[in-house]
Parts: structure tokens; sequence; C-alpha cells
């Protein structure tokens, strides 16, 4: 019962953590409207005669003290409400959560590749570290890593859409509208739309988990029960799998949790190559028309998945390690 | 030096060649690509900046390899009818340049910090410890996209890519000096128990001259082998943020600049004005991150090579 209330003390504390942070990026998010932004072009577009503008910020209290704007926004922001797009003509969260999906699609494929690839390439290079095919992942992965992810697009574009012409380049093909969720998941078209992308952003993700996966069982299988566990005459695969994997998934969980912001980078980057109408596609556009209600939006939403993902991370790790464990759950 | 050291020290050198080809083909691409680009103005025939010099009739020629190019243009050209070759040259030396530059602040602000943390130890070194931490968990090329974003969408497209360069070098040295805070901490902590920092304080000498003058030159080569890496990782972020309109515009273009502009070209046929600045692109990145590798395998004393 103790040890219950230590870990609903924890997470109450850690969502208290993620709130305050998530505060602090709503105000930036305020400072930086307030200093690129016109919140009369929201509601009126360009060209208005200057009487009327003044008559108009006067009517909508925009010459009020900035706490009181800040207080205002704050409170909006706390009903969904975080401005108007400039170009859409819709309020941002909306345009943002729009395109939500297809970069959730995107990073799904791509998680599923890194998953299915560097779990057993990392156990591999762990378990037999002088074999040559150990060898050749890890020279590999130093060459992934120093590979743009720009340009392993441009590269997969190049061979597999342009020499070969086996695979679409751009966008999402056809999609399929679930009326909360517009997926590409569901058609021949869009599934075929998704491979270059997803491998794209696999690689650059992929030579990092399998360090992680390598670094992780190797410090697991110098450890005592391992070789206890061998000892005993249980199976190599068994051993690896259901002890060292078990625990090796601490760390991995931690530094993978902590990978996000880079993630979202990473999928910007992505989406710029191959024109996939995602977040950070939407985002550049948006940086690129100076629409700064969609930019500061952008900005909360991508502290918002940063703030979720690390409080996630940290419940995980408290779940996952056995030192921490809460009596009676195990 | 007498010429019987200068004998010894090339023949180690060429041994250590020898034992290590990678390492040698990467030192080798990487002096290559440096010194072109070092000399670029010398070695291009023609100056990418000035606009007035390209002839649209030259527009999307292939290299010279390629049926219908001109001997004019090595590399080709791109859809202006800027010789492509030039281009990467030039483009290679602003790359490096903002890279090395970035690199250049991330040290002057990570190394003293380093030190004094590692040095003085208690709540300075739990205080720089948790800066450290707190900067790292952002994801420095987001943190970076999203600062150069809002300069764009502030200043707009014109005033931002006159400021492009201190730009980009402030945003990327910025985020990464955590890398050398801590390798600089680490060390000095197990300087600072050495016999030499103490006999220099019963001497007299001041903290100051104490981590400037002792303990900074022995600390060197692991600083030599954090600043490889980071360069190799400056220069990817500055072609990851001019790919994206970020950077370096079109008028003064680095690699990654090339590589977009080139990219709307590429279905048109004319692959080589994007595929050819990036294998450039390619090739510095893992030759210096091979550098960095066989300079942390050759100035680390412990690690046993197997």
């Amino acid at each position: 019962m103790k040890e219950l209330a230590a870990g609903a003390a924890f997470l109450g504390q850690r969502l208290i953590q993620a709130m305050l942070v998530m505060l602090a990026i709503l105000i930036i998010a305020f400072a930086v409207r307030s200093a690129l932004g016109d919140p009369l072009r929201e509601i009126m577009g360009e060209a208005v005669p200057e009487a009327e503008r003044a008559k108009l910020a006067q009517e909508l209290g925009l010459d009020a003290p900035w706490p009181v704007q800040l207080a205002r926004y704050l409170g909006n922001a706390a009903t969904g409400d975080l401005g108007t797009s400039y170009v859409y003509k819709r309020p941002t969260a909306e345009v943002i959560i729009a395109k939500f999906p297809a970069s959730f699609e995107l990073v799904l494929g791509a998680s599923l590749i890194v998953l299915l690839l560097s779990v057993p390439a990392g156990i591999y290079c762990a378990v037999r570290p002088d074999a040559f095919g150990a060898r050749l992942i890890l020279s590999l992965s130093v060459l992934g890593i120093s590979v743009p992810v720009f340009l392993t697009g441009i590269f997969l574009i190049t061979i597999f859409s342009v020499w070969l012409g086996w695979l679409p380049a751009f966008g999402r093909g056809d999609t399929v509208d679930l009326g909360f969720w517009e997926t590409g998941l569901l058609t021949r078209d869009g599934l075929a739309h998704l491979i270059l992308p997803a491998l794209t952003l696999s690689s650059i993700m992929l030579p990092l988990f399998i360090r992680l996966v390598r670094g992780a069982m190797l410090d697991e299988l110098g450890h005592d029960y391992v070789r206890t566990a061998r000892a005993k005459g249980a199976r190599p695969l068994r051993v690896w799998l259901s002890h060292a994997l078990r625990n090796a998934l601490l760390p991995l969980v931690a530094v993978g949790g902590l990978q996000v912001g880079t993630l979202i980078a990473y999928t910007l980057l992505t989406e710029t190559v191959f024109q996939w109408p995602g977040m950070g596609f939407l985002f550049l556009e948006a940086v690129t028309r100076a629409d700064v209600p969609l930019i500061t939006t952008y900005l909360v939403f991508v502290g918002l998945l940063f703030v979720i993902t690390n409080t996630l991370v940290d419940i995980l790790s408290l779940m996952l390690d056995p030192r921490i464990s809460l009596e009676g759950t195990r | 030096m007498s010429a019987e050291a200068v004998r010894s020290n090339s023949r180690s050198i060429l041994a250590y060649a020898a034992e290590h080809p990678g390492a040698t083909l990467a030192a080798i691409v990487f002096g290559i690509i440096a010194v072109m680009a070092a000399f670029a103005p010398l070695i291009a025939p023609q100056n990418p900046f000035d606009l007035a010099s390209f002839d649209l009739l030259d527009a999307e020629l292939p290299p010279i390899w390629l049926e219908g190019s001109d001997p004019r243009f090595l590399l080709g050209t791109d859809s202006q009818g800027r010789d492509l070759f030039s281009a990467i040259l030039y483009g290679t030396r602003i790359s490096l340049m903002v890279g090395i530059l970035a690199v250049v602040i991330q040290a002057a602000i990570g190394v003293p910090l380093g030190l004094w943390a590692g040095y003085a130890g208690g709540r300075v070194d739990s205080a720089v410890t948790r800066m450290a931490d707190i900067q790292l968990s952002l994801s420095t090329l987001m943190m970076a996209i999203i600062v150069m974003a809002l300069f764009r969408a502030g200043l707009g497209g014109e005033t931002l890519s006159r400021y492009a360069v201190p730009l980009l070098v402030i945003v990327i040295g910025l985020a990464e000096w955590p890398f050398f805070a801590r390798t600089a901490r680490a060390a000095t902590q197990v300087e600072a128990a050495k016999d030499y920092v103490r006999a220099g304080r019963a001497l007299g000498a001041s903290s100051f001259a104490i981590v400037h003058r002792h303990i900074l030159p022995n600390i060197s080569s692991p600083l030599i082998v954090v600043a490889t890496t980071q360069v190799a990782g400056a220069i990817m972020a500055e072609a990851a943020l001019s790919f994206l309109g970020l950077g370096m515009p079109v008028t003064k273009p680095s690699l990654g600049t090339l590589i977009r502009s080139g990219y709307d070209l590429m279905f048109a046929g004319a692959w080589w004005v994007t595929i050819l600045p990036g294998l450039v692109l390619i090739g510095l990145l893992i030759s210096v991150n091979v550098l960095g590798d066989a300079l942390r395998d050759a100035l680390n004393p412990r690690l046993v090579r197997r």
C-alpha cells in the first residue's frame, strides 16, 4: 500500500511538472505572437483603413496591457482556442489536428521498421560481436549516421521513383476518411506512398537504435544472472530474449523517449522531401507565408508532444524498473 | 627537430596509415575537400555569387561525361546557368565555415563552463550539469529549426538572407555547448586530483592560472575528439536548415541550399544538380566522422585495440 501511495505521489508530481512546462511554452508562444503577429489581420484580412483598425483594436481589447492579453490568451488556450490562421481562415488547432494523422502514420511506419530491424540486429551484434555480419551492421550504421535524412530520401526517390518507376515519390496517395481520422493505411495506393517516406525516416533512427539495443544487451549479458541462467542450462535464445532483453528495455525506453524532439525534426525533413501533407510540411508552409498564429500553434503542439512523451517515458520507466516496482502488481 | 626525429616521425605516420586504411582514406578525402574549398576563389572557373555572369542559355547542362554537355562546365549547370563545379566549391566553403565557426562558439561556451564546474565542484558543478541536461533534452535540430523559422517569419526572407551566416553560426553554436562542457568537466575532475595541480596550489598559483595554464592543455585531446564530431554535426545541421529554406539563401548557396534548389529539377531529368552536391556533403560528413572515431582511438591510451 505504501508503495502504491508513493507511485501516486510520483505520478501527481510528474503531472504538475508537465503542466508547468506547458504553461511556459504557452507564454513563449504568446510572446512570439505579440512580437510577430498582427491580430487584426486574423479577423479582417489585409488592407484595412487605419481609423477602422484603431477602433476595432479598442473594441477587442487589443490595446489592453499585456498581462491582460496574456491572461486572455491562456484562457482561450485552455478551451482549445489558439487563434485563427491567416491563410486558412480557420482555427489553427483545427488546421493542425487535421494534418496529424498523416504525420502519425509516417512515424508509425518508420517506428515499425526500426523496431522490427533494430532489436534482432542489436541482439545479434551483442551476442556475436566478432561475426562478420555484426561488424558489417556496425560499419553500415556509421554510414547511416553520416547521411542526412533528406539525402537518403532524395536517393531513394532517384532510384525507386525516377529510375525504376516502382514507387510513388510524392504525397499520401488515396486516403480513406474515417470521420475523425484520414488514413492512408487502408488503400493499396496509400500504402505504396508510405513505403519510401517511412524507409527514409527509419534510416536515421535505425543506426541509433541498433547501437542502443546492442549497448544495453552487452551491459546485461555481463551480469551474474545471465551466467546463472546459462549455468542452469537455459537455452541461449531464452536467456537473450526473456532475461537480458527485458532488462535492456529500460534504458531503451528512456533514451528512445528522449529522442522525440529529434524525431519531430527528422519527420519535418522527411515530409519536406516527399511533400507529405503532415504537420511539419504545414509548419514550413506557414513560415513562408508568415502565418504567425499557425506557427505559434505548431510550437504549442510540438511542446505538448514533447511533454506527453517525456511524462510517459517517466511512468514507463517506473513500471519497467523492478527496483521501483509497485508491490502486488507483479 | 633533428633529421633522425623527422624520419622516425614520418615512418610512424606511414605505419599508422597502413594499419588504419579507413582513417587514412578519410583523411585524404577530407584534405582534398577542405583544400579545394579553402582555395575556391582560385580554382573555381566562375564566381557563383555573381548572378550577372550567368547565361540562361547555359541552364541545365549535364556534367561533361554525359551527352549534350559543354566543356566549359565540368559538372554541368543549374537552372540559372550557374557552373555547378564552382557552386559546389563555394558551397562547401560556406558549409565548412559555418560548421567550424559554430563549433568554435560551442567550445567557447562549453569549455570554460566545464572547466569551472569540474574544478570548483559543489554548487557550480550541479548548476552547470543541470543546465547542460536541460539544453540537451531539447532536441538541438528542432530548436534550430524553430528559431530560424521564427527569424524568417519575423524578418522576412530578404533580411534573413543577409544575416544568414552569423545567425546560423550563433543558433547552431548555442545549441550544442553541453557536449564540450560535459567532456571538459569529466576530464578536469580527473586532472584536478593529480599532484601537479596540488603542487601548483601549494606554490600559491591562482585557480584561474591552474585551470587555464595547467589543466586546459592536459585535457585538450578529448576536447579535440569532441570538436571533430561536433563539426560533422554542425555541418549536417546547417545543411538540414538550408534544405528546409531556413538557412543560406539561393544567392549565396551552401551545399544544403544547392541540394534544395536542384531538387525541383530532378524530375525534369537534371539529377546532377541535386545528387552531386549531395555526394560531396556525404563525403565530407563521413570523412569527418571517421576521422573523429580514429582520433578518439588514437588519443585514448586506455583503449586496447582488439
